[in-house]
């Protein structure tokens, strides 16, 4: 028998009061604790993956679509660019190290990236199990491909056209697994590495069998092919300025930075995210107004209560943290329903979501989520203030002797 | 044991109430008796702590109440006055041996189940324990209201008017449930009242 066991017991005699505020609570704070974790996960995996990239080169168009297609493999490439232009580039002696890749056709919704070993060297990649690639048709794939897919080192596959869905198999050549790389935490988790050859390859003999073309195909120099994007790290960061200038001015391709489009992307996505925010808060607040309504109205018949346990000897100060403790207690409750709500809903939505390359989980936390606890409690006490005051207003033998 | 002396009360709206002198020895049972209005309830306010009379001063066992700060007068009468109300005024959402504890809780003592169960077992209602005030009829309220107000051993037990709505049968069963529980309990018995019945049962009298 103590204060907590008669608030809870309080609490649960009005139950349906209870569960209003306490739902209200968990509303404001699930909604909150699903913002708090879905813009760290994503501001985390933007920065994560873009993280050694200066600057993508790729065809004209939207740079956000050109980082987003080439960096975070979500929108589609803004078309192509002749090798030949890229590799100049590539010779240019601001730079430190140019990644080519080659996009367009997927398995099962995961891209099919073709690029050489550059690639492994800009995101740090190592084998797990098998080899990287080295022959065309031959893949490396990433860890969450091989879990989904249960592909394993041997295995063969037919890559389908385009990013996502299994339309047009190329049918002409499986591709060979070669290896399993190591879970990374960022996006080549989520891809399937080959060499531009063999992107070339699949694309070539489509052409080949409409025009029959295929020994002049494969004699052209690789000087006449295409790729999609060139990912560059500068040797000093002066490039910053000089480098993009150069190539949106002097060559027929675009250059866009991934921390500049990232920002604008996020820039673009936070009104969405303030308005969130501000309806949870407005949630938030409707909880407190109405803790502090149903405390207060409550407080006309615990009045008779109140002046009884005085009566039994409890303080004023007593009794007034136990009308605050109530008021916490519901609001604390809220929170961490709210919390729980939160992580479970942004799981579910992870679930659900379309494009693998930028999953949201609700099994992380984050220690802003402690703030969303305290926010609660505040709220509780803030809610219980007044009615909680009336305690040591109340005049009890007044209160008793009248009937109630 | 109880006395009081040279107290008066004056009321905001400009009442003044004068009380005489009035000594009670340990477990003498007495009447407190006035028409209303006469200031019975004031007395008893006064005498439990809870009302500051504008003058005089209340000893029991030789502690002067109203020099006690408040937080200690609310602990003293928790601790050593059991007060019956003229309603029965329990917990709603507590049971009936919560409601026991809960005086024991908020006087600061610790809870002595065995003696809450023997003392309902006194008033005939242990096998209510479990129930809520709002299954009880009048009378079982009753008697948990006195059983309540014995849980810490008060040396001083007050009713107020605790036979105004029953009928002839069911208050004299009251009065001799608090007049034998007083002596069983071993407190001094204050019954305020203008109930003509009661006095049949009590001699002492104070009158207003």
């Amino acid at each position: 028998m103590n204060i907590f066991k008669i608030s809870s017991k309080n609490l649960v005699r009005n139950k349906l009061t209870t569960i209003l505020n306490i739902i209200l609570v968990a509303f404001g704070v699930g909604i909150l604790s699903i913002l708090f974790l879905a813009s760290t996960q994503i501001s985390n995996k933007l920065e994560k993956n873009a993280k050694d990239i200066d600057l993508v080169v790729g065809a004209k168009g939207s740079p956000l679509q050109l980082i987003l297609s080439s960096v975070y493999h979500i929108d589609y490439p803004t078309g192509n660019i002749p090798a030949k232009d890229a590799y100049k580039l590539m010779q240019n002696p601001m730079v430190k190290r140019a990644v080519p890749l080659a996009l367009g056709d997927n398995y099962n919704g995961y891209r099919i990236v073709g690029t050489d070993s550059t690639f492994s060297n800009l995101y740090g990649l190592s084998i797990q199990k098998g080899s990287f690639w080295h022959k065309d048709l031959e893949v490396t794939l990433g860890s969450t491909v091989a879990l989904t897919s249960g592909l394993k080192i041997g295995d063969s596959f037919f890559g389908a056209h385009g990013l996502t869905g299994n339309g047009d198999v190329h049918k002409q050549h499986a591709y060979e697994v070669k290896g399993i790389l190591k879970p990374q935490g960022n996006i080549t988790d989520n891809l399937i590495l080959t060499n531009i050859g063999s992107v070339y390859k699949m694309h070539e003999e489509k052409h080949a069998e409409g025009h029959s073309h295929v020994s002049a195909a494969e004699a052209k120099e690789i000087n006449d092919k295409e790729i999609t994007a060139l990912l560059i790290q500068y040797k000093s960061p002066m490039s910053v300025i000089l480098f993009p200038r150069m190539v949106n001015q002097s060559t027929n391709m675009q250059a866009a930075s991934p921390a500049m489009e990232s920002a604008r992307l996020f820039s673009l996505i936070g009104v969405g995210i303030d308005t969130l925010q501000w309806f949870a808060i407005f949630i938030m607040g409707i909880a407190a107004l109405s803790i502090f309504i149903s405390l207060y109205n409550a407080m006309k018949e615990r009045k008779y209560d109140l002046a009884i346990m005085r009566c039994l000897g409890a303080s004023k100060s007593k009794l007034f943290f136990l009308v605050m403790f109530e008021g916490v207690l519901v609001t604390f409750i809220g929170a961490c329903l709210g919390l729980l709500i939160g992580h479970v809903a942004l799981e579910v939505i992870g679930a659900y979501q379309e494009s693998s390359q930028a999953k949201l989980t609700g099994l992380t936390a984050i220690p802003q989520e402690v703030y969303l606890i305290w926010i609660g409690l505040f709220i509780g006490a803030l809610a219980s203030l007044i009615p909680a005051m009336q305690i040591y207003k109340v005049d009890i033998a007044e209160t008793l002797t009248k009937n109630r | 044991m109880i006395k009081i002396s040279s107290l008066a009360h004056v009321y905001e709206k400009g009442r003044r109430l004068k009380f005489p002198y009035w000594e009670i020895a340990d477990m003498e049972h007495w009447l407190l008796l006035g028409a209303s209005g006469s200031g019975k309830s004031t007395l008893l306010n006064i005498i439990s702590g809870l009302l500051e009379p504008s003058q005089g001063e209340v000893l029991i066992n030789g502690t002067d109440l109203y020099t006690l700060p408040a937080r200690g007068r609310d602990r003293f009468r928790g601790r050593h006055i059991g007060i019956i109300f003229q309603r029965p005024h329990l917990i709603r959402s507590l049971d009936v041996f919560d409601n026991l504890a809960l005086s024991a809780v908020m006087a600061g003592l610790p809870v002595d189940h065995e003696r809450n169960l023997s003392l309902l077992h006194d008033l005939g209602i242990g096998e209510l324990a479990k129930n809520y005030p709002d299954q009880l009829s009048q009378g079982q309220l009753q008697r948990v209201s006195v059983a309540r107000a014995l849980v810490n051993k008060p040396d001083l037990l007050i009713a107020d008017e605790p036979t105004s709505s029953l009928d002839d049968e069911n208050a004299n069963q009251v009065i001799q449930m608090l007049t034998t529980q007083a002596k069983d309990n071993g407190a001094a018995l204050i019954i305020a009242t203008h109930d003509r019945r009661v006095r049949d049962h009590i001699t002492k009298t104070y009158l207003l």
